[in-house]
């Protein structure tokens, strides 16, 4: 087992370099001149290309590439062209608000998803398994944003129990977590309900009913463990929209985490910043989709690691 | 918006429907969920086509006397910050937000299936580094490769239409190449070519045609994410430039009168919720259509 997860972790490595391969050239891609769009217009010549130089802009490309990457490995990302401060304390102060909201997301999404898929297919026809088919297909059609805020009108306007924004508190974290987790809470209600229905056909579920076991024991226990692997797949995949999610959730309740310090270094052409937390981003996701292939391995005892 | 891998399609068995389109079109009007699709995506399509007869005055004109109203007979999704009516702007707002969705999802059709056609039918090196590339670009999470896109590109119409097509291109490819790989060693083809048919012949008239029905499947939910995305982008800020009525930046500007103006965000957010749900409603009707093996009543 711990060959197999050193394997994968091994096989990452290609990618996360590709990553940033990808990341520094679309950041290359910007029209216009970094040294003159940090300094501005009145900025003289002489200066601009003084920063050139400074900041490496003087030499070719891969030159240029070799000199990120190896900053890059030693946690060095750059400084915020607007605040001056290292790329990475900005992103270490915000990444643990967004990995607090995509965990709680991803649980309620794991568990609400789940349970719903279960309660379907187990009464697959009846009017329970139409009306949680039809919620999750809304699910699935919803503008997170949009949902955020009619949540934030009803919750907080309307209602006033819980805050409208911010952070800190449990209480903050319902509505961005609810806002997150119900695209994901439908993908996974879909995806078990016919995973599960299509095991609930096989013949040693037959068996397990005929040796007169309950249905908690036949469903739970026989059926669910084998409907998991793909949606132990999805969930993982979830991940990725998950965090697209986050970057649009967290501007709707004023959520301090990577995807507005994303968002808000856009609108301020801080490309160091937006460089940084792209990168984090696309690792994080990475990083995930390796621990579902090994959670794989523990849910699927065919896969081989030895 | 951010779907990319569960939304892709299933598309076993469907070649044999595909080629007798009547018999589709017959599947497909007894879907009833996707009659109903159809149905709503027909009258926003009406009412975003017929906006300038509809609504003759100016969406784009502030009118400082009649700001903030709420829902009224003369007003009857109520009115913006800038006094224009929601209702107008909403119908306006379908046009760019239809043609940013026609424009990416053709955009991602044109790059994705030709490199997956040649990707999967002639396999080898070029093959492995199309895999590699595609790969690269799926460990970004969609939403994000998009947002970055426009971040490098700027703001605008253009760049929101390359930015949201670029960023699904890869499951075109991935989907292409599954069905040229399959196809390729089917005994149709291996007749084709003792018959001295050319790799372009086989490639035109045997491969691409097979691709037809679950790539219309994928585009039709496609259309669907393309439109949730530029709305997200539009949300941030980084979209469609105001004051043209996009539905995702109408909702952005909605939010800051969010607790005294409930309608101006809520309006224009259930017209990309209804979109959205109609092209989900009317793709997963077509993906049954096109499955001759799924029984429909």
């Amino acid at each position: 087992m711990g060959a197999y997860i050193l394997r994968r972790l091994a096989l990452a490595v290609p990618t996360l370099v590709g990553v940033t391969v990808v990341v520094f050239a679309l950041i290359r891609l910007v029209p216009g001149d970094p040294a003159r769009l940090v300094l501005g217009l009145q900025a003289s010549e002489e200066e601009v290309q003084r920063l050139r130089v400074q900041l490496g802009l003087d030499q070719p490309l891969p030159v240029q590439y070799a000199r990120f990457l190896g900053r890059l490995v030693q946690g060095d990302l750059g400084r915020s062209v607007v605040t001056g401060e290292p790329v990475t304390r900005e992103i270490a102060a915000r990444l643990p608000a967004t990995v607090q909201l995509a965990v709680a997301s991803t649980l309620l999404a794991t568990v609400a998803g789940m349970a719903a898929g279960v309660i379907s297919a187990t009464r697959q026809y009846s009017w329970v398994d139409y009306l949680v088919m039809t919620v999750a297909l809304f699910g699935i059609s919803l503008p997170v944003f949009w949902l955020g805020l009619m949540l934030m009108l009803l919750f907080s306007v309307h209602l006033r129990w819980l805050p409208a924004g911010g952070y800190g508190t449990p209480a903050h974290l319902v509505l961005p977590t609810i806002t997150l987790a119900a695209f994901s809470v439908a993908i996974i209600a879909r995806m078990t309900r016919s995973s599960l229905l299509e095991v609930l056909h096989q013949d040693y579920v037959r068996t397990a009913w005929a040796k007169g076991l309950g249905a908690r024991a036949v469903v739970l226990r026989h059926a669910l463990k084998n409907a998991l692997i793909p949606v132990v797949t999805v969930i993982g995949l979830q991940f990725g929209g998950l965090l697209g999610g986050a970057i649009l959730t967290e501007t709707v309740f004023a959520w301090p985490g990577m995807g507005r310090l994303l968002v808000g270094a856009i609108v301020a052409r801080d490309y160091p910043v937006v460089q940084g937390a792209v990168l984090v981003f696309a690792a994080l996701f990475t990083l995930v989709n390796l621990a579902v292939d090994v959670l794989y391995a523990y849910v699927d005892p065919r896969i081989h690691y030895g | 918006m951010w779907t990319r891998a569960s939304t892709t399609v299933s598309w076993a068995g469907a070649r044999e429907a595909a080629r007798t389109p009547p018999t589709v079109w017959r599947r497909l009007r007894r879907h009833r969920t996707a009659v109903a699709g159809l149905a709503v995506l027909a009258t926003l399509l009406f009412v975003a086509a017929a906006a300038p007869l509809l609504f003759p005055e100016d969406p784009t004109e502030p009118r400082f006397e009649r700001v903030l109203r709420p829902p009224s007979w003369e007003h009857p999704l109520g009115t913006d910050n800038l006094g224009r009516d929601l209702l107008a702007r909403i119908a306006y707002g379908g046009r760019v937000s239809f043609v940013i969705g026609v424009l990416a999802v053709s955009f991602s059709a044109l790059v994705g299936v030709p490199v997956g056609l040649l990707s999967g039918y002639y396999g080898g090196k070029f093959d492995l580094v199309v895999q590699r590339l595609v790969d690269l670009l799926l460990a970004f999470p969609g939403f994000l490769l998009a947002l970055t896109l426009v971040a490098v590109l700027g703001v605008g119409v253009t760049n929101v239409v390359v930015a949201v097509g670029l960023a699904s291109a890869p499951v075109y490819v991935r989907l292409v190449r599954g069905v040229a790989l399959s196809v390729r060693q089917q005994t149709f083809v291996e007749a084709a070519r003792a018959l001295g048919a050319s790799d372009r012949r086989i490639l035109f008239r045997h491969v691409l045609p097979n691709c037809t029905a679950p790539v219309i499947v994928q585009s039709t939910l496609q259309l669907g994410t393309a439109i949730l995305t530029a709305a997200g982008l539009g949300f941030l800020g980084l979209g469609v430039k105001p004051p043209t009525p996009e539905w995702g930046t109408m909702l952005g500007e909605g939010q800051t009168y969010l607790f005294s103006s409930w309608y101006m965000a809520t309006f224009p957010g259930l017209a990309i919720f209804l979109t959205v749900l109609a092209f989900n409603l009317l793709g997963d009707g077509l993906r049954d259509a096109l499955d001759p093996r799924m029984k429909l009543p």
